[in-house]
């Protein structure tokens, strides 16, 4: 008797531990967050939302920055199964939204006051006709130049602030035996270089009208000719094996100093901060050449979809709430490389990387000088930005290819595309 | 009584082996017959019915005619991996047919370690083109492989670079793949050439014939049916080629070594251009058909005939 009671024990104590949390639902949360660092600021959210007396079910697939996710998530939404919340970025959001997927957020918005937390430009990614249906994790600064200052000791020359500034300084790093930049030549690592020198020459607007609102004669402009040129002049500060490579691999480059300098977003951060290194100290973080009043935008961001379960919704709710409040906020981006979404965030943390993008953040997004990245799939749709990618990583490799042609390449894609 | 039952149930036993026998092969059959009818020819009808919408993001149903054939048409990447895959597979199928030929001829001179040599030629088969292509990335990389061992040794203006050099990075495509499969071609060969009667080949020797006579006047015409199925394997492996240039290159320098297949995966999947990725895939298959009817119909002519 004694045993049986001591089996039924539990069963009647989970019993009551149901009976009490009777609000408790499951969140299926479908993600690529499956690296190392990327694992750990995933499981902050998980135990965040467990401690509320939710369940998480984690629904990741690794590989290919999302490319395979998203074919999943292709096939249980068109099979009326979609997950809670999915990582999903940028336009495609409006997309999702567009097919009548996603759900309405707007009730926990106005009571984490989202309007006032987060930037226009932010928040307007997050809507779809002005009703919040995704919810921002961090945000990326993707204009970064991560320089090696040992190298440039040895070169004799500073770190170059502008475009034109730029040959000199790799001439004389090149004359001095060190590879100028190191690379990876693959599309996207060529249309982040090409996007932080378009940036640089053109300024925010030229590159808003070019990249966000797609204006042909801004696409076709004789400014336009030089970034392309100034772009291709790149290529003799690269060494040649740069084709495929892969960016860790570019930044490892300048960690061990065979490589001057590198223009990579900020989750290159974490490969300096894994290898031990001390930013200002080992490593440099400036913004790319003539961009410093600037910042080039990545966020990602959790999309939320329609639920038919009462429960399941009120802990899609939670998670939305937890993923805006500081708690998360802060655990998560400083195991992520990146800075927090919200701002007013406490920053005694944060390393002088972060701090910087902080102020950079705040202050480009007053200015209007808050631009999405168009490399990272901020500022269109994938069709758009994969036309841009051929034309640019196309105009990169080919020597036949002149800039003007390029250009004239480059209006046509981006209309056969729209 | 129970005597008058037995011949009955007997003839009723018979009756149902008889049925069973019957319809127990279309039963067994039936399922995968309808997979195969669903899911291959069904989605084929999908995709073709896909290449005619302007199908994005999710396939919509919104037709557009031939407008995503036009803009492929017009997509100078589409030409590039056109283009690409006429000099791949060309020279592929080419050198793979030769270098089979010319092993399988070698190899049948009666060698001693037969065997060994054949599995050493034979073995590359084994592995997947995921590994060939991650294996001849790095050979073929000029600060890592090749290039550098040559260059260490001495010879320090030595230079292969074809794997960055966007004019030559398809052909070196074509060495990993025929690398690969060269062994296979030269297998059937040597099965052909094991398959001619000897006592023809001993007439003509009476006759006088030398050996590079006898090889070409009677061995290799008699190796036909070979050949003829040794291209079509070849050429439905260079259609579909896509595991090794996604290891290899990437598709690049640039798009350089785009084919076909990582052309469709490219819109279909990670561009959200379904319907433009269905449209391409319609053409691959319109290639794979304008191979494989020409070889049915001689298939079924020649079996007319015989």
């Amino acid at each position: 008797m004694k045993r049986i009671k001591k089996a039924l024990a539990p069963i009647v104590l989970s019993g009551i531990a149901a009976a009490t949390s009777a609000q408790a639902g499951e969140v299926e949360v479908l993600h690529w967050w499956t690296s190392g660092g990327e694992a750990a600021s995933v499981a902050v959210l998980k135990g965040l939302l467990e401690k509320e007396g939710h369940t998480w079910k984690d629904f990741a697939v690794a590989g290919g920055g999302g490319e395979s996710a998203m074919t999943v998530l292709k096939s249980r939404a068109v099979s009326g199964n979609p997950p809670a919340a999915a990582q999903i970025k940028g336009l495609d959001i409006q997309e999702w939204a567009n097919l009548g997927l996603l759900a309405n957020l707007d009730s926990v918005a106005k009571a984490g006051n989202w309007d006032k937390l987060l930037p226009e430009v932010v928040s307007n990614v997050m809507k779809y006709e002005n009703h919040y249906v995704a919810v921002p994790v961090n945000v990326h600064r993707v204009n970064w130049l991560w320089a090696n200052p040992d190298v440039f000791r040895k070169a004799g020359v500073g770190i170059p602030t502008t475009w034109e500034e730029f040959p000199a300084a790799a001439d004389a790093i090149q004359k001095a035996g060190f590879i100028p930049l190191a690379h990876g030549g693959q599309a996207w690592q060529d249309a982040t270089l090409f996007e932080a020198i378009a940036l640089g020459m053109g300024g925010s607007e030229f590159y808003n009208k070019a990249f966000v609102k797609h204006d042909a004669d801004t696409l076709k402009s004789e400014k336009m000719v030089k970034i392309f040129e100034t772009f291709k002049s790149m290529r003799k500060y690269i060494d040649k094996d740069a084709a495929g490579r892969d960016w860790n691999i570019a930044t490892s480059m300048v960690i061990n100093g065979k490589a001057a300098m590198q223009v990579m977003g900020d989750w290159a951060k974490g490969e300096f901060t894994a290898a031990g290194k001390k930013p200002g100290v080992d490593y440099m973080c400036l913004p790319a050449p003539g961009t410093s009043g600037q910042f080039t935008f990545n966020i990602d961001s959790f999309a939320m979809f329609k639920l038919n379960n009462d429960d399941n919704v009120k802990a899609q709710n939670t998670m939305a709430r937890l993923i805006m409040e500081p708690t998360f906020q802060e655990t998560f981006n400083l195991n992520k490389g990146s800075i927090p979404v919200r701002s007013g965030m406490a920053r005694d943390k944060f390393d002088s990387c972060a701090e910087a993008s902080m102020d950079a953040f705040n202050a480009a997004a007053s200015t209007g000088d808050l631009v999405p990245s168009m490399a990272h799939g901020m500022s269109t749709t994938s069709y758009i930005q994969g036309a841009i990618y051929d034309v640019v990583t196309n105009f990169f490799n080919d020597d036949s290819q002149s800039a003007k042609e390029a250009v004239n390449k480059l209006a046509q894609a981006v209309k056969a595309a729209m | 009584m129970g005597a008058h039952d037995r011949p009955e149930a007997t003839a009723k036993a018979k009756g149902g082996l008889a049925w069973l026998e019957r319809w127990l092969p279309k039963m067994v059959l039936a399922p995968t017959f309808v997979m195969m009818l669903v899911f291959i020819y069904g989605y084929i009808i999908w995709t073709a019915v896909l290449s005619m919408t302007n199908s994005r993001f999710l396939p919509s149903y919104d037709f557009v005619g031939l407008l995503q054939f036009e803009k492929l048409f017009e997509n100078d990447r589409w030409l590039v991996a056109c283009t690409n895959l006429g000099i791949f597979g060309g020279l592929f199928i080419l050198v793979c047919l030769a270098l089979g030929v010319t092993l399988a001829i070698l190899l049948d001179q009666k060698i001693r370690q037969e065997g060994a040599i054949r599995t050493v030629y034979l073995y590359p088969m084994a592995l997947s083109f995921i590994v060939t292509g991650t294996a001849w990335k790095w050979m073929l990389n000029p600060g890592l492989g090749l290039e550098k061992v040559v260059r260490d040794l001495g010879f320090e203006s030595f230079s292969f670079d074809w794997i960055v050099d966007p004019d030559m990075a398809i052909y070196t495509l074509v060495i990993a793949a025929v690398w690969q499969s060269s062994g296979f071609v030269m297998a059937m060969f040597l099965a052909g050439l094991r398959g001619i009667d000897n006592s023809i080949i001993q007439a003509a020797q009476i006759d006088g014939a030398t050996l590079p006579k006898i090889y070409r006047r009677i061995i290799l015409p008699s190796l036909r049916p070979v050949f003829f199925s040794a291209f079509i394997i070849l050429s439905h492996i260079a259609i579909k080629s896509f595991d090794l240039v996604a290891a290899m290159t990437g598709g690049g320098p640039g798009y350089s070594t785009d084919l076909p297949a990582t052309f469709m995966y490219a819109h279909s999947f990670t561009r959200s251009q379904i319907g433009l990725g269905a449209a391409s895939a319609m053409l691959m298959l319109g290639g794979v058909l304008a191979i494989l009817i020409p070889y049915l119909y001689s298939e079924l002519r020649g079996s007319r005939n015989g």
